[in-house]
């Protein structure tokens, strides 16, 4: 009995606060909640489910075994096999898998109050994200550290794999689209910004000169000179924007924005990594960290006060951020944080490679995406801590608020969030920005929080236009380096899967192939980002969804992967814990995918939509936004495209239950073990497949 | 094997940007390749880095 008490009471303890948390939180009833009840809150979930569920996962399910070797150690040659201590690891992953999605994700669900999102990442992540992260982390390491594509097609057959491949794909545009949409998003009509997110490419490559030929490998120098660059282009950027020359100058139109951006993206590909990629990923890594913690510690010391209500009117769907109802469109606004398709790209690139013991794996796999999920958490918390008006300003459409102050002001006050024009003005002008009305894509809304939260620490007043752009640097920064590193990785996804039809396709050597390849994939992704970028809505409303979408697609055919897995393993009796999240995420996806399609909502429904403009095109009228006929055709057949979009992201969820289905019962009439793990085989080195 | 705690937070600090240790590449080659060719820190730097961000569009991309 003490011995129980003293293994469990402390847990017990930590439980107990965890409710009490959530009761202030759900009970708030109008009273002003501090938000360091949704921090203590999330700690003790996470907590409890890195305790509990992650050893359950480990022990009962997986069957880790700290006496098997890793490919780290069976495979170990200095390079891509190391075994590597297992809080370096931890922090190697979390450096990868954490981005802009679980900054960004949050502050949009944020229309809905704090609440109904804070519940999603938070029992999201214990049920769903982490255990998709957990899984695919562990069946990798089982095979070598075999990447998601060879997994599926080794588990699950040949055109599973081709689905899930070009699935990959398709969400690799979509992801760099809106990644780059809200860039555009951020940087336009704003100088200061751009000329600071400007000046970091000619300081990356003076980084990436000094690193390769002046003093090679000095990644600690070369990040300390981006520093320091880095705040220099923030102070003088003050200047810039204000110089009658140099303003108009980096003062660009979205559209403008959007080409460059497409350049950009085509350039930044093809050149030596080392030339701009890698310092530039050094700086934004370091950066984000940095900026991570230093959001945690600013809120544990201001403890601010949530002004934005537990749960808005907004549940209905009516929004101005985005439209839909909560279910399913709050699960797929939400994905970074709660669970995230992505990552399973990630726990079965290098990390399994490195794992030192098996043992190591739960805090790898669950507790890094743990972690993540506490970012998103810091996340809504800054977007619930600025005044709601602030926030449906900055992150309503034009359409809906206009864009002079007095308009934004009495639509938002209409909405139900009162606010006056002074404010609007006035918080503009305390950024440094011309204006924030209808500053979409959460990045600039998330930069008000973090500048609030920083300017109370350090600086007072008179520091928050630095630390507002500093804030947006620090987000454009490493999504610069997401557009650049993802063209690199969707061009060669989309050699592999040409070269399944004109195998000379795949040759790496030559450059044709390359060349084709990455104009391609800058194409796709550039024409949603224009389509986007043109959006009378703001491109969020759409373009978030479909990524949202395609993000827990992966995520569901991860955790069918998972399931199939346990089923050859013969554990089917625990294949609960990676059914139950999957039945959800498709559920989610197949009903949000369809609501998109079909919705006779035409906020919602792509088609409706295009019907709507469709029949005025036909009596040759013009509707707001559009402005000209060619205009109106061009929101029509963007609308049948991102439909078909859609359906085909469905297609690929209901073809992946089919196949994990019938792996599943297949696995489960055979009389014993059919996974495919790799052993070490009887000479030291070889390794060799268990028969199937 | 024992580090001392700065060697550590540098290689931790290089980790987080997927750069492996130097030594421990030093040591591998050692103990299991005697008398091979082994790169300088540069060769290995240049290595690494190429492996991360070009090798193949495996490496290096980031999440969202």
């Amino acid at each position: 009995m003490g011995g129980i008490l003293k293994q469990h009471g402390p847990w017990a303890i930590l439980a107990v606060l965890g409710a009490l948390s959530l009761a202030v939180l759900a009970a708030g009833n109008g009273e002003p909640v501090n938000a360091l009840w949704i921090v203590a809150a999330a700690v003790s979930i996470h907590l409890i489910a890195f305790r509990y569920y992650s050893r359950y996962l480990a022990g009962r399910v997986f069957g880790l075994n700290r006496n098997r070797e890793t490919p780290a150690h069976r495979r170990n040659d200095g390079l891509d096999y190391v075994p590597t201590n297992r809080y370096v690891l931890f922090g190697h992953h979390f450096a990868a898998i954490a981005g802009a999605g679980p900054l960004v994700g949050p502050v949009l669900a944020a229309q809905m109050g704090y609440l109904p999102g804070m519940l999603w990442i938070l029992f999201g992540v214990v049920l769903a994200g982490a255990v998709q992260d957990f899984i695919i982390l562990f069946i990798s390491m089982r095979r070598d550290g075999r990447s998601l594509g060879e997994l599926i097609r080794m588990e699950l057959g040949a055109t599973a794999g081709v689905i899930a491949l070009f699935g990959a794909f398709m969400i690799m545009v979509i992801i760099l689209a809106v990644l780059a949409l809200i860039v555009v998003r951020a940087l336009a009509e704003s100088p200061w910004g751009l000329f600071t997110v400007a000046a970091t490419m000619p300081l990356a490559v003076v980084m990436g000169i000094y690193g390769r030929f002046i003093r090679p490998g000095r990644i600690g120098e070369m990040s300390a000179i981006g520093l320091v660059g880095l705040v220099l282009a923030i102070v003088y950027g003050q200047s810039v924007a204000a110089s009658p020359v140099w303003g108009p100058i980096f003062t660009l139109t979205p559209v403008q924005l959007c080409w460059i951006l497409i350049a950009y993206g085509g350039i930044a590909s093809i050149l030596p990594v080392w030339l701009l990629l890698a310092p530039r990923d050094y700086l934004s890594t370091f950066l984000k960290i940095g900026a991570i913690l230093a959001l945690a510690i600013g809120i544990l010391i201001m403890q601010p006060t949530l002004q934005m209500p537990a749960v808005s009117r907004f549940v209905d769907g009516s929004g101005p951020v985005w439209s839909g109802s909560l279910f399913p469109f709050l699960f797929i606004t939400i994905a970074c944080g709660a669970v995230s398709g992505f990552h399973a790209l990630i726990a079965s690139g290098t990390t399994p490679k490195l794992i030192d013991n098996e043992m190591d794996a739960p805090l790898i796999g669950y507790g890094a995406m743990l972690m993540e999920s506490f970012v998103a958490i810091i996340a809504l918390i800054g977007a619930s801590i600025i005044d709601p008006g602030v926030y449906f300003t900055m992150n309503s459409p034009a359409a809906v608020i206009g864009t002079t102050a007095e308009s934004a002001a009495a639509a938002v006050t209409n909405l139900g969030f009162p606010i006056d024009s002074a404010t609007i003005t006035r918080t503009a002008q305390e950024v440094g920005e011309l204006t924030i009305i209808s500053r979409t894509g959460g990045a600039p809304t998330l930069a008000v929080a973090m500048a609030e939260i920083f300017s109370h620490m350090i600086g007072g007043a008179a520091m928050k236009a630095f630390w507002y752009h500093f804030a947006i640097l620090f987000e454009a920064l490493f999504i610069l380096t997401a557009v650049d590193a993802g063209t690199r990785a969707g061009r060669f996804m989309l050699q592999d899967l040409i070269g399944l039809a004109v195998p000379s396709f795949r040759d790496t050597a030559t450059l044709a192939p390359g060349l084709i390849a990455t104009a391609l994939c800058v194409a796709a992704w550039g024409f949603f980002l224009y389509q986007g970028v043109t959006d009378p809505l703001g491109g969020v409303n759409t373009l978030w969804p479909l990524f949202g979408i395609s993000n827990q697609m992966l995520a569901a055919v991860a955790l069918i992967l998972g399931t199939v897995v346990l089923f050859r393993m013969k554990k089917h009796r625990f294949a609960w814990t990676t059914i139950l999240p999957a039945s959800w995420l498709v559920l989610c996806t197949l009903t949000a995918g369809w609501q998109k399609v079909a919705s006779a909502d035409p906020r919602v429904g792509f088609l409706s939509h295009a019907k709507l403009y469709s029949e005025k095109l036909a009596a040759g009228e013009v509707m707001a936004p559009a402005k000209s006929i060619e205009e109106m055709a061009r929101i029509v057949f963007n609308d049948r495209i991102d439909a078909a979009l859609c359906m085909l992201f469905m297609t690929v969820v209901i073809a992946m239950v089919f196949f994990g289905i019938k792996a599943c019962w297949r696995a489960y009439l055979s009389d014993g073990v059919t996974t495919q793990e790799v052993h070490a085989g009887p000479d030291q080195g070889e390794t060799v497949v268990l028969a199937s | 094997m024992k580090r001392g705690l700065r060697a550590q937070l540098v290689h931790a600090g290089q980790m987080l940007v997927g750069m492996p240790s130097y030594d421990a590449y030093l040591a591998h080659m050692r103990d299991h390749h005697p008398g091979e060719a082994v790169m300088s820190y540069r060769e290995f730097f240049n290595d690494r880095q190429a492996a991360r961000f070009g090798g193949g569009g495996r490496g290096g991309f980031r999440c969202c």
